[in-house]
This record gives C-alpha cells, sequence and structure tokens, in this order.
C-alpha cells in the first residue's frame, strides 16, 4: 500500500502537483488524466528525479522520500519510461540480470529468477540476443521484465503500451494484469490507453491540473462526469 | 515455455561463440608474434617504439574505457599519465621494491590522486567534463614543470639538475628487447583487467549509465559510485602505463607530456574504435608508429595530427565504432567480393 498525503511539487510557477492526497491499496492501479495532469511527474517523484516541496509518500511503511533515488529499486520500487530504456548493447538475459544485480535478492537465486521474469513476460527469441536487434514489442517486454525480476514491491508503468499494434497490447495486458499475483508487487499503470487500463486495473484514479478528481472502480470513474469534462473540457469551451 | 528449456538454450549460447573463437586466435597469435617474432625483426629504434605505442595503447585503453562504455569525455588522460610516470619514477629512486610491485603501486597511487582530482568532475558531464579535465590536465602539467620529474636527487622531488640517473628497469627485463616483451606482458594484464571489469557487474552498470543516466538510477545503480569506478579504473590502468613510460625512456621531461596531447589522444582512441578492446591497439599504433613511418619515409611527423584530424572526421560521419571494427568488417566485404568473382565464371559455366 502506498499513502500519499499533501504530496506537491512546484516547478517555478508552475504546480504539477498541489496538495495531491490520494492511496493505492493493492493489485494493479490505474492512473489516468489528460496530458500535463501531473502524472509522469508523480511518478518522477515516487522515483527521486523531482525533490517535492511538501507532502510525504509512505510505501508499505517506509519513508520512500528519505532514500536517495539508487536505494529506492534496492527497496523495490521499479518502473519503466514512455520512451523505452532497455540497455541495447546488452543481451536479454543482462539487461534483466543487471537490475536483479542492484536489487536486494540472493545472488544465488540470479539466474532462477532472472530466466522467471523472461519467461513470465513471454520474451521468445534466445536471452542470449542483444537487445539491439529486437522489435518494439520484445523491447517492451525486456522492460518489464526488468521492472518485475526478484522481488519488486512497487512496479511503476508509465505508458508501457505507447507504440505498440493492438494484438501486442493485449498481450501486454495479460502480462501486466499478471503482475501483482505472479510477483507479488502493487502495479501502478499510467496509459492513455483506456480499454488497457480498463482491462488491467480493478481501481482507476483520474489526476487533472496536479489534483485527484475522482478514484473508485475503473468502469465507475471512467464514467464520472467531472473525468468526461477533464478530458473533454468544460461546456463554455466545447 | 519450460524454464529447463530455457536454460539449456542459455547455457549453450553462452559458450565461446565462433567470433570469440576467431577473436582468441587472433590474440594468441600476435601475442606470440609480439614476444618472439618482433624482437628479432626489429632494430632497437623501432623496438623502443613499439614499446611506447604498447604503453600508449595501455592509457588509450583507460581512456577508451571512459569515452566507449560510460560516455565520459576526459581531455587529461596524457597528464594522468604524466602523473603515473613521477610516481613510478619516485618508487624506483626511493625505494628497492620489486618492479611489479612498483607498477601496482604506481597504479595504485596514481587511482587515488586522478580520482580525488576528479572527484569534482563528476559533477558535470559532456562537454563541460571534457573542458573541467583538460584544465585540471594543464594545472597538473604546470605543477610538473615547477618540481621536474624524479631522477635521483635529494629529497622528496628527487630531482638533481647535474647528475640525473636513469630511471630502473625490472631485473629480468634491462635491456630494450626484454623490456618490451615485460611491456606487453604488462598491457596484456591490463587489457585482461579491463575485459574482466566488462564482462562482470560494473561492466553492465556502465551499459546502463551509458545509456540512460535515470533509467539506470531507477534500475539501482548508484551512478555517482559507478562513475568513479571508472575514472580509477581508468587513472589505474594509466597510472602503470606512466610508470612504465619512465623505465622504457629511463629519463623523464616535462616536454613529453604536453596538455594537448590529451587532445590528440581523444582524437586517436575515437578512430580506434571505443567500443571494442582492439581500438585502444590500433590507437597506440597510430600515434606512435605512423609519425615513426612518416619519419622514416622522410615526411614531416607532424602530418598525421592532419591525418587524426581527417580520421576523426570520418568515424563520426561514418563509422561511429571506429577502425577496429570497420577494418574487418570491410576485409570481410572485400573477402566475399573476391570470392564471388572468382566463383562467378565457374558458376555460369555450369549453367550453360
Amino acid at each position: 500500500m502506498i499513502e500519499i498525503e499533501n504530496l506537491t511539487v512546484h516547478f517555478g510557477g508552475v504546480v504539477p502537483l498541489d496538495a495531491l492526497t490520494i492511496t493505492f491499496e493493492s493489485g494493479t492501479c490505474g492512473l489516468i488524466g489528460p496530458n500535463g495532469a501531473g502524472k509522469t511527474t508523480f511518478f518522477n517523484v515516487l522515483s527521486g528525479f523531482v525533490r517535492p516541496s511538501a507532502g510525504s509518500v509512505h510505501a508499505f511503511g517506509d519513508d520512500l522520500l528519505a532514500m536517495p533515488h539508487f536505494r529506492r529499486a534496492r527497496w523495490g520500487l521499479r518502473r519503466t519510461f514512455q520512451t523505452e530504456q532497455a540497455i541495447e548493447e546488452l543481451s536479454i538475459y543482462e539487461n534483466v540480470a543487471m537490475v536483479h544485480e542492484h536489487s536486494a535478492s540472493s545472488r544465488s537465486a540470479r539466474r532462477q529468477d532472472v530466466l522467471g521474469a523472461i519467461d513470465f513476460v513471454g520474451i521468445e527469441p534466445d536471452p542470449a540476443t542483444k537487445v539491439a536487434t529486437l522489435g518494439a514489442r520484445d523491447r517492451r517486454l525486456v522492460e518489464v521484465a526488468r521492472a518485475v525480476v526478484g522481488k519488486p514491491r512497487v512496479v511503476l508503468l508509465d505508458e508501457p503500451a505507447a507504440g505498440l499494434p493492438d494484438e501486442e497490447t493485449t498481450h501486454l495486458a495479460g502480462v501486466i494484469q499478471a503482475i501483482p499475483d505472479h510477483m507479488g508487487a502493487l502495479v501502478i499503470l499510467v496509459d492513455h490507453d483506456m480499454s488497457l487500463v480498463s482491462a488491467c486495473c480493478g481501481v482507476t484514479s483520474v489526476l487533472d491540473f496536479g489534483a485527484l478528481i475522482a478514484s473508485g472502480p475503473t468502469a465507475q470513474v471512467l464514467r464520472d462526469e467531472r473525468v468526461m469534462r477533464a478530458y473533454l473540457g468544460t461546456e463554455e469551451f466545447v | 515455455m519450460e524454464a529447463s528449456g530455457v536454460l539449456t538454450r542459455l547455457g549453450s549460447s553462452m559458450r565461446l561463440s565462433r567470433g570469440d573463437r576467431i577473436q582468441v586466435a587472433v590474440i594468441a597469435a600476435l601475442l606470440v608474434f609480439a614476444l618472439l617474432g618482433l624482437p628479432q625483426l626489429l632494430s632497437l629504434y623501432w623496438i623502443d617504439i613499439f614499446t611506447t605505442a604498447a604503453i600508449f595503447a595501455i592509457a588509450s585503453l583507460g581512456l577508451g574505457l571512459l569515452v566507449g562504455r560510460v560516455g565520459m569525455i576526459s581531455l587529461g588522460q596524457v597528464a594522468v599519465l604524466a602523473l603515473g610516470a613521477w610516481v613510478g619514477a619516485k618508487l624506483c629512486f626511493s625505494t628497492s621494491l620489486p618492479y611489479p610491485i612498483v607498477l601496482l603501486l604506481s597504479g595504485v597511487i596514481t587511482m587515488l590522486l586522478g580520482t580525488l582530482i576528479g572527484l569534482p568532475a563528476l559533477r558535470v558531464s559532456g562537454l563541460y567534463l571534457a573542458l573541467v579535465t583538460l584544465m585540471l590536465a594543464g594545472a597538473i602539467n604546470v605543477v610538473l614543470t615547477q618540481i621536474n620529474f624524479p631522477n635521483g636527487g635529494k629529497g622528496f622531488l628527487g630531482f638533481d639538475e647535474l647528475y640525473p640517473g636513469s630511471i630502473r628497469r625490472p631485473s629480468i627485463a634491462v635491456s630494450d628487447p626484454s623490456f618490451f616483451r615485460y611491456t606487453v606482458i604488462v598491457a596484456l594484464l591490463m587489457f585482461a583487467l579491463a575485459l574482466w571489469h566488462l564482462r562482470s557487474k560494473p561492466g553492465r552498470a556502465w551499459a546502463a549509465i551509458r545509456q540512460s543516466e535515470p533509467a539506470a538510477l531507477t534500475a539501482g545503480v548508484n551512478v555517482t559510485l559507478y562513475k568513479m569506478w571508472a575514472f580509477a579504473l581508468a587513472s589505474f590502468v594509466t597510472g602503470v602505463a606512466g610508470a612504465l613510460f619512465g623505465s622504457s625512456s629511463l629519463k623523464l621531461y616535462n616536454y613529453e607530456f604536453p596538455t594537448q596531447q590529451s587532445i590528440v589522444l581523444f582524437a586517436v582512441v575515437l578512430m580506434g574504435g571505443i567500443y571494442t578492446l582492439w581500438g585502444a591497439i590500433i590507437a597506440g599504433a597510430l600515434l606512435w608508429i605512423l609519425p615513426a613511418l612518416f619519419t622514416i619515409w622522410g615526411i614531416n611527423a607532424e602530418i598525421p595530427t592532419i591525418l587524426f584530424g581527417i580520421g576523426v572526421l570520418q568515424v563520426l560521419t561514418t563509422a561511429p565504432a571506429g577502425i577496429a571494427y570497420q577494418f574487418p568488417h570491410d576485409m570481410m566485404r572485400l573477402g566475399k567480393l573476391l570470392y564471388r568473382l572468382i566463383r562467378r565464371p565457374a558458376a555460369t559455366a555450369g549453367s550453360t
């Protein structure tokens, strides 16, 4: 469980997160909102790239903001980026293994864990294949494997389906849905693809202008009038 | 797929690949040639040149690691070499330690000094890092001009203007040919050290940093620590190279380590190729053997500097992986072309 209280971020005069209070219980939670709503800034605060001016973040009882960013990975916080970041010059195996090397998981379990994660996301090419030679789908899956290897506690996925064709998004949805049960992590999914969010997330929260405007069961949230207005604009502007 | 299936597949692919086996064979052949053949074939003049080239191959190795593997640009590597040479000369004159220990200590002390001096530089990157390292190299040069290199004099600085002594060599490698062999073996050890790093945890962490620092941080890599590690490793091997340089030339002078030499070194390292360790060997050869050849042929030995400029341009625009990648690639294409030329008449004859 992650409890965020009163989280505020200032970039000069811009306030991408404005006293955000939100709680993610368990399973796969959706986080949606129009462009500029503060979703990626929120992830950046959790990863440690952005320092909030106020507020607190407690994950499973630990104060996340008190840890240096690379320590958070050791604690069990994982993340994928909007632009895919698998390491081109390393093989699939090495890509996943290097995350394991810097996690709290034991060395003796490495091979098993790494191959387990590669297997879990369903990468078909030989694990010794260099990532530079892979297509978009497999690179995405390598990133997801990196995010779930070992013992992740919180997995942040930032638009994992961006740029993928429909049938591959369906495969990815299956993988994302299975993360909480198979890897025991809480997943927060940010995406603009509402079918992906509906398929994966039991509950969804909606941000607009850095504040929470709706939260609850996904189907219900997507029909919410305030959410429609946030995405489509208010009547005065239409 | 079954996990055991993946395991066997991975096991088979982790054995030496065909490319690896070719490389091992080439290394073994080159090594035998360098250790047994070259000292017989070359005059003392050329042995001296080859020794210096081997020493600069080690320095290029350090720089190549920084630039190619971590993405950090240093324009001060020759100053680090000078630092290593100073420490090595000092140890040679002030102690009677066995020579391998002198090399090791030179490496370690240079590593500590280099890392300490470079520590503030780790806060900046790219062009600014390059600039800072260049300025630091200038600073080291100014200091060395003031204190000179130890040559057996009294006091801590050990400089004697009137009766300069010679820096000692290992007792098993006093003659020039045997010191050349000694240098080649030390270079081999330094390359092995670098390879061992690249194939293990630090190598993977550096690959992550070069790809993207934020992604490396979220993967749990302590980016500052691993950058410092790369800096330390590069300083260590360059320090060892510096100590060898002192023993090779017997006497050391400041003009041998001009600050701009670091920029030329950077250029040849780029030309040699920064993504493979072979590039460092090519860089050492370009920097020393090419000008020596030009001198013999009666061409101005400054011409290579111009060629390096053109070479860097060529590498940056058409062959980012450098000569180490481009040359075997082109040879392979040439081989295929020749093969097809020979085969074609036979094939047409067969079909008609």
